[in-house]
């Protein structure tokens, strides 16, 4: 079982960017009839998202964030030894993004820069990974930025998707300090079922062509895709979710030692409000304690927990507080994070 | 299991007003109500009232009311 546990490490920092158009999802009716629409934003309640522009990068929204992140709390650009960049949607397919932004954010040479490739769980598995490196004592400061796209990713065309997803992007800054207790993390993983969120081309096993841009009727309800596009199988993420989230959580409370008491907030993936709601209901929760973005950002993958922090906890997380992370997504893979935040710094969210 | 009370927590799920259009022998998939979002609340209603988790493909094997009720009866 992949639990693990630090202490003495923590989040310091954070700060969030999103686009500056709005979406207003009643009247995205380009392909479909406004009463369909209406049903299916009013089924997931997603009612505004943000769409980046043609020219705006995951990795301009993470850098936005970052500049603001740094201004605001005066860290010394050449005390961050750590950079990694989570994103399914990077600048290129090489070099790394984080390598990039390295050089972007005026960082030394000598910082380690990596990224990870990994869908909505990934910023708990980031926080684990930074976690871990700093664990070893030799990391002053790191800077964990997670950014994505997820409105370049899907077909219009595609009821399925097409009303969910939206863009976003967060820097933390993660440093050691005495005054955070203890950090416990559960990570999972089932390739089994990685075909139920996918896009088939652009990568070595289909490689990008002429065939795969061609837009092409998919299923027997009409929508319409490309193999460069994504697609979600909704209704099989959703049993997934049932059959193993509820388990995660309750294996990692154990673990923790900790009851669902002892929580001040619980972040959820926001995957869309009808799973959401499902989760609170199942575990018992309180959800005057479950922020939500939901409503005004979509999904917009694994930025969605930390950019639900930097947007609804603003303010709220005076002194010292435990919060439950929660994850799952693309792969599958799942997460679950205890994470204590002492006096957390939080930006006003940057628009792009 | 009782199949009445079934159908109530079956047409609840899928939004459906009258559930006296609804018996054991109903197509679920080809009443006018259905469509990928009640396939949703359906499986989430199985979890909640009846403690089952169902795979997709089990599920598209089921045709009729009766047949859930079967499967659940039998789990």
């Amino acid at each position: 079982m992949a639990f693990s546990s630090y202490t003495g490490v923590g989040v310091t920092a954070l700060a969030g960017a999103v686009p500056h158009t709005v979406i207003d999802n009643y009247r995205y009716t380009d392909h479909f009839p406004a009463d369909q629409v209406k049903e299916v934003v009013d089924k997931v309640g997603i009612y505004e998202r943000r769409f980046a522009d043609k020219d705006t990068c995951s990795s301009d929204l993470c850098f936005a964030a970052a500049q603001r992140l740094i201004d605001d709390n005066d860290i010394d650009r050449s005390e961050i030894d750590l950079l990694i960049f989570i994103s399914q949607t990077p600048d290129y397919r090489m070099p790394a993004t984080s390598v990039l932004l390295q050089h972007r954010l005026g960082l030394p040479n000598s910082t380690v820069a990596f990224d990870i490739n990994l869908g909505c769980s990934a910023f708990i598995y980031g926080l684990n990974v930074v976690y871990a490196l700093m664990s070893v004592g030799n990391y002053r400061k790191a800077l964990l930025l997670d950014g994505e796209t997820r409105s370049k990713v899907y077909s219009p065309k595609d009821r399925r998707s097409a009303f969910l997803f939206g863009d976003g992007g967060v820097a933390a800054l993660i440093e050691r300090d005495e005054k955070f207790g203890r950090s416990y993390f559960s990570l999972n993983s089932d390739g089994s079922r990685g075909d139920l969120i996918k896009i088939n081309a652009g990568g070595y096993r289909m490689p990008s062509s002429a065939e795969t841009v061609k837009e092409k009727v998919v299923d027997e309800y009409g929508n319409i895709r490309s193999e460069e596009q994504g697609y979600m199988m909704g209704g099989d993420v959703f049993n997934f979710v049932i059959r193993e989230i509820p388990k995660d959580i309750k294996k990692t409370l154990e673990y923790s030692g900790k009851t669902v008491a002892d929580f001040n907030y619980f972040i959820f993936h926001q995957a869309n409000n009808f799973i959401n709601s499902y989760l609170a209901k199942k575990l018992k929760l309180d959800t005057a304690r479950i922020p939500s973005t939901i409503e005004k950002y979509g999904n917009t993958s694994s930025v969605s927990v930390p950019l639900t922090i930097a947007d609804q906890l603003k303010g709220k997380l005076e002194g010292e507080n435990t919060l439950l992370l929660s994850a799952f997504g693309v792969g599958m893979t799942w997460a679950t994070a205890v994470v204590p935040f002492v006096n957390l710094n939080i930006s006003d969210i940057v628009e792009v | 299991m009782d199949l009445n009370s079934f159908i109530e927590k079956f047409a609840e799920a899928i939004e459906l007003e009258d559930s006296s259009v609804l018996s054991g022998d109903t197509v679920f998939r080809t009443l006018p109500e259905w469509d990928s979002l009640s396939y949703l609340s359906v499986i989430a209603m199985m979890d909640e009232e009846y403690d089952i988790q169902i795979e997709n493909a089990e599920f598209k094997q089921l045709l009729t009311i009766e047949d859930l009720v079967n499967y659940i009866s039998n789990r």
